[in-house]
């Protein structure tokens, strides 16, 4: 069983590699075919985190009466301390990880990959994509000529600090760049899971309800900037914008919002300058 | 279903402290406001627990309430969620209670 999301094993964490110009690139032969299989395989230790397994076995082995030990312990305290370890290595490197959260369908991976043709190196971007199955998103980011790992989480619902720890050893970026991390189209779960990233982006389209704010108030709290996408389409839709933007205030008074269309770039060099700021900072 | 993976951390905590100690009892805290659904996390404690020194263990929740201090005013009061508003008006609110998502304690024999 998966240590982490408690997935069986045969539909646990794989993390594949796509290299630009590698032999999947046009759909022909499938990455699959040539993908790792499970992932946690990439060359680096995995045997921390259970050094203090049995520590602690003697002070309550062989004791006749049940007694009660105190823990407070925080229970993400493990994938906490990964994360900060994937933060400190970043840092070091001068690398920017944004992890890039929605719904499914908002347009996430459009907009990476306007972000990458239009970037065109200055910064250098790679891309992390995390879906649950499939190679799809990883194969259209690569066709912009983009470095790429897809981790598929099987069965689970989010990326954690292991997953990014693992994509980031596959994917090997480049000192002062951009790493975004695409989670899994899921505004529940990722918000809970803190990956080391070093800012967090919320994508929302307008033809989605302009009360999601309010529906899942976590991910909206967790955000630093979130980026209102699909405006291209506003005209045909009823969709409150004024109305969002304050449920997101509400819930979020120092979050930075967008206004963009990944589809014909209306917005993104605010978008660019956002994150330019970050990279240089 | 996050749960699941956080029942599986809770499960992977109290392992590294009690290793394979027979575990009669767990408890945990998950505040109102965590995020966590604290029914979610019983029903998965069973599936996760299977197999483990934790199987037959009893598992106590307690779910501290929401407590929010208003940044504007500096007054605190109960909220039910996130989107909570100070008597003064002010949205510029920090959760001080409620977020708690910890194991506090096992019962090992």
């Amino acid at each position: 069983m998966c240590a982490t999301c408690g997935c069986s094993d045969d539909t646990g964490t794989r993390i594949t590699a796509l290299p630009v110009g590698g032999p999947a690139d046009e759909g022909s032969a499938s990455p699959e075919d040539h993908g790792h299989g499970h992932g946690h395989g990439h060359g680096h230790e995995h045997d921390h985190g259970h050094s203090h397994e049995h520590d602690h076995a003697h002070e309550v082995g062989g004791d006749e009466h049940a007694h009660t030990v105190l823990l407070e312990q925080r229970i993400l305290a493990k994938n906490d301390k990964l994360a900060e370890e994937n933060r400190a290595w970043l840092g070091e490197r001068a690398i920017l990880a944004v992890n890039l959260m929605s719904s499914p369908g908002s347009g996430k991976t459009t907009l990476l990959e306007r972000t990458v043709t239009d970037l065109n190196g200055e910064p250098p971007v790679a891309v992390i994509e995390g879906d649950q199955e499939g190679h799809l998103d990883a194969r259209r980011i690569r066709r912009m000529g983009c470095e790429v790992v897809q981790i598929n989480t099987g069965s689970g619902c989010h990326l954690d600090a292991e997953m990014l720890r693992d994509g980031l050893a596959a994917l090997g970026p480049r000192q002062q760049s951009v790493v975004v991390v695409e989670n899994v189209g899921n505004l529940v779960c990722p918000a809970l899971f803190d990956l080391g990233e070093g800012a967090r982006v919320v994508v929302m389209s307008v033809t989605e309800g302009a009360d999601k704010p309010t529906k899942y108030p976590h991910m909206f709290r967790a955000a630093d900037l979130v980026l209102l996408n699909k405006m291209d389409l506003l005209p045909y839709l009823d969709f409150d914008v004024d109305h969002f933007t304050a449920l997101t205030r509400r819930l979020n008074p120092e979050v930075t919002i967008q206004q963009v269309s990944a589809t014909r770039g209306d917005g993104m060099p605010e978008f660019y300058a956002w994150l330019g700021a970050r990279v240089s900072a | 279903m996050h749960e699941l993976a956080i029942t599986q951390n809770v499960v992977d905590a109290v392992r590294e402290r009690t290793g394979d100690a027979d575990v009669r009892a767990v408890a945990l805290e998950i505040g109102k406001l965590s995020g966590v659904v604290a029914d979610s996390v019983r029903f998965c404690f069973e599936l996760v627990a299977e197999g483990t020194p934790l199987e037959r263990a009893t598992l106590t929740i307690t779910e501290p309430a929401g407590q929010a201090r208003c940044r504007t005013c500096g007054d605190e009061f109960d909220v039910d969620d996130l989107i909570a508003l100070c008597a003064c008006g002010s949205a510029d609110i920090t959760v001080a209670r409620g977020k708690e998502l910890r194991v506090t304690s096992v019962e090992v024999r």
